[in-house]
């Protein structure tokens, strides 16, 4: 199986395709790169992706999987090698559990901070805050999630604080508070020191423009 | 002896799933029910996070979340799997109960809480999702094949919960005609051993579904 080909359809500003580049990367699973120009699907997108039509698609012996974390553990069942997630059941749970909290409370609030304005954006980045705070509780005093090394939750989240960090300035708001995260900052900082994860990440300054395109499209300029 | 405990409600489709896999892994446990206006002590202590049912208990350990508790339970009991052995297969499940709950209840969910023009659109986006649904069962009895798997469990709720939310918001998703497997394995499941024994009492079911709707629309007009 693991002699097969390996494809990942991806774009280079997402962070959940970075997702997977990570784990292909710490796996040291070969494959090749097929970048998507989104506004226009690739029929290739299409015919493996269509349901939900998005990036990140692994194609693995020309077998689709879509979805961003159902990749991170199909990769982890295919490849026993440099495993992502830990051993133990009661560990697996705290991942998945913590990278569920990062996809469904960590980042629609700081969407939410990006795209409102006013008292709505005020009340989104408290929340976006408060978030953190709680996702800082998981990770405790680890030097990872995965514990001494990266696992699952550092690579399903390592990229948000460089993330949220473009959101504050376009969006000039406050999410990232030293004082009330100070663990969960350290970890942003740290976890992108890792080499292997910072030689992957795409170049900042481009992201930060496209950001700022898209924050002038959603909330018609101003702040 | 491991000791299990399930906090749960009558009503919670999201625990119910928690009390299929137990019971069709003969996994002994306790049940403690929870009424959701009056949380107890023992559940905000042992889901902090989300303070929600279900939770897992396991030798005082807590797992929430019902996918992740699925998972663990998976994990930790090998006897029936409720997953396939192959990699492939097993992301193939989860991508089906990923979209079973981003897609489908959302979209259901948001047909059972309108009314009028805004309803018939809701229920059309409704029914694209469930196409996709009907698409997955061709030449097969359930979602995991031959026997009940994870997708069916994460689904389940469909087979009953469903059924209610279109008689108390009148409407008609599931069609014989329009769904014809679809309709099919909502029989056979809601029909075996275990699930049919579980099912809450539906008149109780439309009672609170009814509330539930009306408490919704009104909050609406309101608006």
């Amino acid at each position: 199986m693991s002699g097969e080909t390996v494809k990942l359809l991806g774009h280079w500003a997402s962070p959940f395709a970075l997702r997977v580049i990570w784990a292909l990367k710490l796996k040291e699973i070969e494959y090749e790169y097929v970048g998507e120009d989104l506004p226009n699907k690739s029929p290739l997108l299409l015919e493996y992706n269509p349901v939900h039509k998005k990036i990140p698609v692994l194609v693995h012996g020309g077998k689709p999987i879509a979805e961003s974390l159902v990749i991170l553990e199909y990769l982890d069942e295919a490849w026993k090698h440099n495993p992502i997630l830990p051993d133990d059941p009661y560990e697996r749970a705290q991942a998945r559990f913590w990278a569920r909290f990062v996809d469904e409370k960590c980042m629609p609030s700081i969407m939410s901070a990006f795209t409102k304005k006013g008292e709505e954006k005020e009340k989104a980045a408290k929340e976006a805050r408060e978030n953190f705070k709680i996702l800082e509780s998981g990770l405790g005093k680890k030097q990872f999630f995965g514990g001494e090394s990266v696992g699952f939750v550092d690579i399903a989240a390592g990229w948000i604080g460089l993330w949220t960090r473009m959101v504050e300035e376009i969006a000039d708001v406050n999410i990232i508070d030293t004082a009330m995260m100070p663990l969960l900052e350290s970890w942003f900082q740290r976890v992108l020191q890792v080499p292997i994860l910072k030689e992957c990440l795409p170049p900042q300054d481009k992201v930060l423009e496209r950001f700022k395109g898209f924050h002038k499209f959603l909330t018609g300029g101003s702040s | 002896m491991a000791e299990v405990k399930l906090f749960r409600t009558w009503s919670s489709p999201f625990a119910l799933r928690i009390v299929w896999a137990l019971k069709l892994k003969d996994v002994p446990y306790d049940t403690i029910f929870e009424d959701l206006a009056n949380k107890s002590s023992l559940l905000l202590q042992f889901n902090p996070v989300h303070k929600k049912v279900p939770v897992l208990v396991h030798n005082g350990k807590s797992v929430a979340e019902s996918f992740v508790i699925l998972e663990y339970i998976e994990e930790t009991w090998k006897h029936n799997p409720l997953l396939p052995e192959d990699p492939y297969d097993r992301a193939t499940a989860r991508f089906w109960a990923k979209f079973g709950e981003e897609k489908v209840l959302l979209s259901i969910w948001e047909a059972f809480n309108s009314e009028g023009k805004e309803q018939e659109e809701c229920i059309v986006k409704a029914k694209e999702n469930l196409k996709y649904l009907e698409e997955e069962l061709k030449g097969k009895k359930f979602f995991g094949g031959e026997r009940i798997g994870f997708a069916d469990i994460a689904l389940g709720w469909l087979a009953d919960y469903e059924g209610v939310f279109e008689e108390v918001a009148s409407m008609k998703l599931i069609a014989e005609d329009e769904f014809p497997l679809l309709s099919e394995w909502k029989r056979t499941f809601a029909d075996a051993p275990i699930i049919k024994e579980n099912w809450p009492p539906r008149d109780k079911l439309v009672i609170k579904f009814q509330a539930i709707r009306e408490a919704s629309l009104l909050k609406k007009l309101g608006n």
